[in-house]
């Protein structure tokens, strides 16, 4: 199953869990489990029905520009991470 | 505001007649009276030699020179650099060695360079080094515009041999 | 055009190319060695009208009235604006091409509204019938201020009772916010492993503290724009940008108009390095047009550039790390302070992810703090915030090395991140280049060479940048007479025209000089991210490719018609189609035909590409040192960096080297230097001291490929990452130097002197 990294700025919310499978076919689904099993963590990583502004997920890897949409494997990682800028 | 004065010079061999207010520098007067943008503006204060012209054969900063000092002068820009056909060997040099990236500072260079070899068709690269000081480029880092001199030198000398 | 063959400067290309790896002259190359093209300062209309703008004298205070009818008074003055003709911007973050921003903090920027917080910080604009009386009129603008005292360090404004910029801004710590208003906007933190388990394990456990200094890009075109308001309602701006299509949405949020009605011609630009995302002039022009009913074009002085763009944060940052007996690291902490400038977003958060991302920590933790201050909103700057972090952290390591007796080199190596190491802010590296790098280093001439002399050393560092994707588009037209002309979005300030064109040209089989690259407006082109992130010839170059496949697949279609046979029987191969019984036409040949039959050939390619591989440089410099002053000389300069594929070695050669040299600028002498009352007292060029070519010597490169498994052509970005190490590496050296050990960005004369002198103090031997 795919695995969230927790932030630790929301592991208060985890029970202090810092990876969380989620039985997930898309970033967005992984989060609806998440805030389902530990509530309040979905308003921590989406509004208006997409990624906050100035975070980003990354799915193996890789800032995803599908955000919510983004779909996992069995074996994916997600991390939230800031969203970066370049020079 | 002052009256407009005329000044009467000669800019890339043609003898240029213009209008030009008393607080106008050479810089502004080329730029904005005769539309001659090649030279660019950087700092407007002598610090980074984007707007290096020859005055009479001398390298100038065109942002120093008030347009009435100019009166009698001959005056080259880079938009008479290259000969009507084809390139100036430094132009060239400046390609072949990849000088430029983003191109602002080129023009400045190009001039300096070029009263550099006129005057040191030799230099050493600290001579170069130490010539062309009074411009600034911030893409570069200077290496490829050192050895873009260095290879004009050598066409030059080709050229003339 | 010529290739020119460069045997002194040869790289290790991969050989399987025919046109990547070359160096054909850049197809803009005549244009700006004649003085002929045409930067946005360049832009010349019927009836255009310059303008000038009145700026803050204070560094904070309120706004309590403007009056501007002297000004409008004035003969020949023709419109004048303030914030109150801008659009109400509403508190609503947009990511508008430089990652998020909030509109209202991004209005009151462009023209403050009643409160000023930064000097420099633009209040008002006249549009006149010559620059000279619209600078008299901004003069006869009267403003009352009440004054603030100004807050300008991060450590300062961190203080409890720090005067506050914002009454409503509150510490965000991902998406908990804090009750209280404060100068902190953000709170970021990552964490690996066992951090107390971690240092106890270790054998040398070293901590320090150390600040930098705010810098500028220091492009040396400052920023300008031209708009026209059309009768019909259409804006027109033509303007130096690295974003030709994250301007015009700035710009129509600002004004709050729909994006279609705001075009932007990007004319050709000089530098930006980051600097120029943000959009400052074009509302204003804008609005200043409406009212004239002509073009107004705006032109910042170089005073301008410094005081009221964007430059990079100066910062405090801590850094602890413990190693063991063998060398390995066990764990590191990282506590990063970033002064954001007058409104929040600096790169915090990509100095923390990128602070430990060089090595493989099994234990860590960073913290991270986006802090507001009397600065101007700080913006990109070539690898934002990276540099920062590298500089502290890189000289720790050297520092451990020095205790435990080990080579910096084999240390780096050792340690080093690498396929499958696990970063502390979570992500696992796919294919890295770091030891590579190192590697590249190690064995260079320029190593194996012994420095001897007194006052000289020898300093190492690394750095990581992550370059970034996002999206681009191309199009390109096949002519009869076999060439092709492309056109992109992307804004070229290095080169790119050239390094896209041969992406294109490879996947066609011909030659980099029958391809035409042009950069287009607004309406001509699909959407393009900003020239930023080491990206465009990542991802815009993708974007060819995908345009010249989509020729290939047009002209297999064309020949088997002609051919009479299934397109399955015709391949694209070796620069032209071939098909059943060795049948044959060249990519000039099939272009001639297909324009005699059939519909015109017209490539596109819009990409998106996710997986922009991340780059590492390691930088080694040789440097002499003055006792007596300060100064320091650098004798020698290599930087190895893994560039994936090095498409125009010459222009990834000067991406190395230009950021190399902007590295050594903030190492050695660059910084804003303000006094107590927040005015920085040294912007313009004679005093902000930026490299010039008598300060250096040649900067060797060694171009290091470790191919990106995500590109076609392996490319990883390149741009940013070079600006990276060279502080950590200048420091490395002084310290080899003079056994002096700098925490403080830049290490100038005065600061070095100081010192070495307390250090000669303290050895009783002065
Ligand atoms: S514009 Fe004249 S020296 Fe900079
Ligand atoms: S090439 Fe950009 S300033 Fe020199």
């Amino acid at each position: 199953m795919p695995t969230v990294f927790i932030p630790p700025s929301l592991r208060k919310l985890t029970g202090n869990q810092e990876r969380i499978e989620v039985a997930a076919l898309s970033v967005r689904d992984a989060i609806a489990e998440l805030e389902d099993r530990y509530p309040g963590v979905g308003p921590r990583l989406c509004a208006d029905g997409a990624i906050k502004p100035g975070l980003s997920v990354a799915v193996d890897g890789n800032i995803s520009s599908l955000g919510l949409l983004q779909k996992l494997k069995p074996d994916s990682e997600l991390h939230f991470l800031p969203a970066i800028g370049g020079g | 505001m002052a009256k407009k004065r005329v000044v009467t010079t000669t800019i890339n061999g043609e003898q240029t007649e213009f209008l030009c207010q008393p607080r106008q520098t050479l810089l502004e007067a080329l730029r904005d009276v005769l539309n001659l943008t090649g030279t660019k503006e950087g700092c407007s204060n002598g610090n980074c030699g984007a707007c290096t012209i020859l005055m009479d054969g001398r390298p100038v900063d065109s942002c120093l020179v008030l347009a009435v000092e100019s009166e009698g002068a001959e005056l080259e820009t880079i938009e008479g650099v290259a000969p009507a056909e084809g390139l100036d060997p430094i132009q060239t040099a400046f390609l072949e060695n990849a000088a430029l990236q983003c191109g602002i500072c080129t023009p400045g260079f190009i001039m300096a360079a070029k009263a550099l070899l006129e005057s040191n068709p030799h230099p050493t690269e600290q001579e170069i080094r130490f010539y062309l000081a009074g411009n600034l480029c911030r893409c570069t880092g200077y290496d490829k515009i050192i050895r873009a001199v260095q290879d004009a030198a050598k066409s030059r000398e080709e050229v003339t041999v | 055009m010529a290739t020119v063959e460069k045997e002194q400067q040869a790289v290790s290309t991969n050989g399987h190319y025919k046109v990547i790896g070359t160096r054909p002259i850049r197809h803009d190359g005549v244009d700006k060695v004649t003085g002929r093209a045409r930067y946005g300062a360049d832009t010349r209309l019927t009836g255009m009208l310059p303008a000038a703008m009145l700026r803050s004298p204070h560094a904070h205070a309120n706004i309590k009235s403007i009056d501007t009818s002297k000004a409008e008074a004035l003969p020949g003055v023709r419109a004048v604006v303030t914030s109150a003709d801008l659009p109400d911007a509403t508190d609503r973050v947009a990511n508008l091409g430089e990652g998020t921003v909030n509109l209202k903090h991004l209005s009151d920027n462009v023209l403050a509204g009643d409160k000023v917080l930064y000097r420099g910080h633009a209040i008002a604009a006249v549009a006149a019938d010559n620059i000279h009386i619209a600078q008299e009129a901004v003069k006869l603008i009267q403003v009352e201020y009440e004054l603030l005292p100004p807050v300008l360090t991060a450590l300062e404004a961190m203080k409890p009772d720090a005067p506050l910029l914002h009454d409503d801004l509150r510490t965000d710590d991902l998406g908990e916010i804090a009750d209280t208003p404060s100068n902190v906007a953000t709170h970021i933190r990552f964490e690996k492993g066992d951090v107390e388990a971690g240092f106890a394990a270790a054998e040398v456990v070293v901590e320090r503290e150390f600040h930098t200094a705010t810098v500028h890009q220091g492009y040396i075109e400052p920023h300008n724009a031209t708009a026209l308001w059309n009768a019909d309602g259409h804006i027109t701006i033509w303007m130096s940008t690295q974003g030709t299509c994250t301007a015009p949405q700035q710009t129509a949020e600002l004004l709050d108009l729909p994006v279609s009605r705001v075009k932007v011609v990007p004319m050709e630009i000089g530098g930006g390095f980051g600097g120029k995302i943000s959009v400052y002039l074009p509302p204003v022009a804008a609005i200043l047009s409406k009212k004239t009913g002509r073009p107004v074009q705006l032109v910042m002085s170089r005073t301008d550039v410094f005081e009221a763009t964007g430059p990079t944060p100066g910062s405090a940052i801590r850094i602890k790390m413990g190693v063991d007996g063998q060398g390995r690291i066990t764990a590191a902490e990282a506590w990063l302070a970033y002064e954001a400038g007058a409104y929040p977003g600096s790169p915090v958060g990509a100095g923390a992810m990128c602070v430990f991302a060089c090595y493989d920590v099994p234990n860590g933790k960073v913290d991270g703090y986006d802090i507001v201050v009397n600065k101007p909103r700080t913006n990109a700057y070539r690898a934002p915030g990276a540099t920062n972090a590298a500089f502290a952290v890189e000289t720790v390591v050297d520092e451990i090395c020095e205790k435990l007796k080990l080579d910096p080199i084999e240390f780096r190596i050792n340690n080093g991140a690498k396929k499958g190491t696990r970063r502390i802010d979570g992500p696992v590296y796919p294919r890295i280049g770091m030891e590579e790098t190192m590697a590249a280093i190690r064995d260079c001439e320029h190593n194996r060479t012994p420095l001897e002399g007194k006052h000289r050393g020898r300093g190492v560092a690394t750095g990581f940048w992550f370059n970034i994707g996002l999206k681009s588009t191309a199009q390109a037209t096949v002519n009869p007479d076999g060439t092709v002309a492309l056109i992109e979005g992307s804004t070229d300030i290095g080169g790119t025209r050239a390094s896209i064109a041969m992406q294109l040209a490879e996947t066609l089989g011909i030659a980099a000089e029958d391809v035409v690259p042009t950069v287009v407006d607004t309406d001509s082109i699909g959407y393009t991210d900003v020239t930023g992130g080491s990206r465009v010839t990542f991802a815009t170059g993708w974007a060819a490719y995908l345009a010249a496949k989509d020729i290939q697949g047009q002209m297999i279609e064309r020949a088997a018609k002609i051919w009479d046979c299934d397109v399955t029987a015709v391949d694209y191969k070796d620069g032209g189609v071939v098909g059943p019984d060795g049948k044959r036409f060249s990519f000039k040949e099939i272009a001639a035909e297909a324009h005699k039959i059939g519909e015109p050939v017209i490539g596109r390619g819009s990409a998106d590409p996710q997986e922009p591989g991340g780059a590492f440089g390691t930088h080694l410099v040789d440097v002499e040192v003055d006792m007596d002053t300060g100064k320091v000389t650098i004798l020698r300069y290599t930087a190895a960096q893994d560039v994936g594929t090095a498409i125009h070695p010459a222009y990834v050669e000067g991406q190395i080297q230009g950021g190399a040299v902007q590295g050594i600028g903030w190492a050695l002498n660059e910084e804003y230097f303000y006094d107590d009352q927040g005015t920085m007292r040294n912007s313009t060029y004679l005093d902000y001291r930026m490299p010039t070519t008598y300060d250096l010597p040649m900067i060797d490169t060694i171009i290091v490929e470790v191919p990106n498994p995500g590109h076609p052509y392996g490319v990883r970005g390149v741009g940013e990452v070079p600006i990276v190490p060279p502080p950590a590496a200048l420091a490395n050296a002084i310290y080899q130097a003079t056994g002096v050990r700098m925490h403080e960005l830049p290490m100038s004369p005065p600061r070095l002197l100081h010192e070495i002198l307390k250090q000669r103090a303290s050895n009783g031997d002065q």
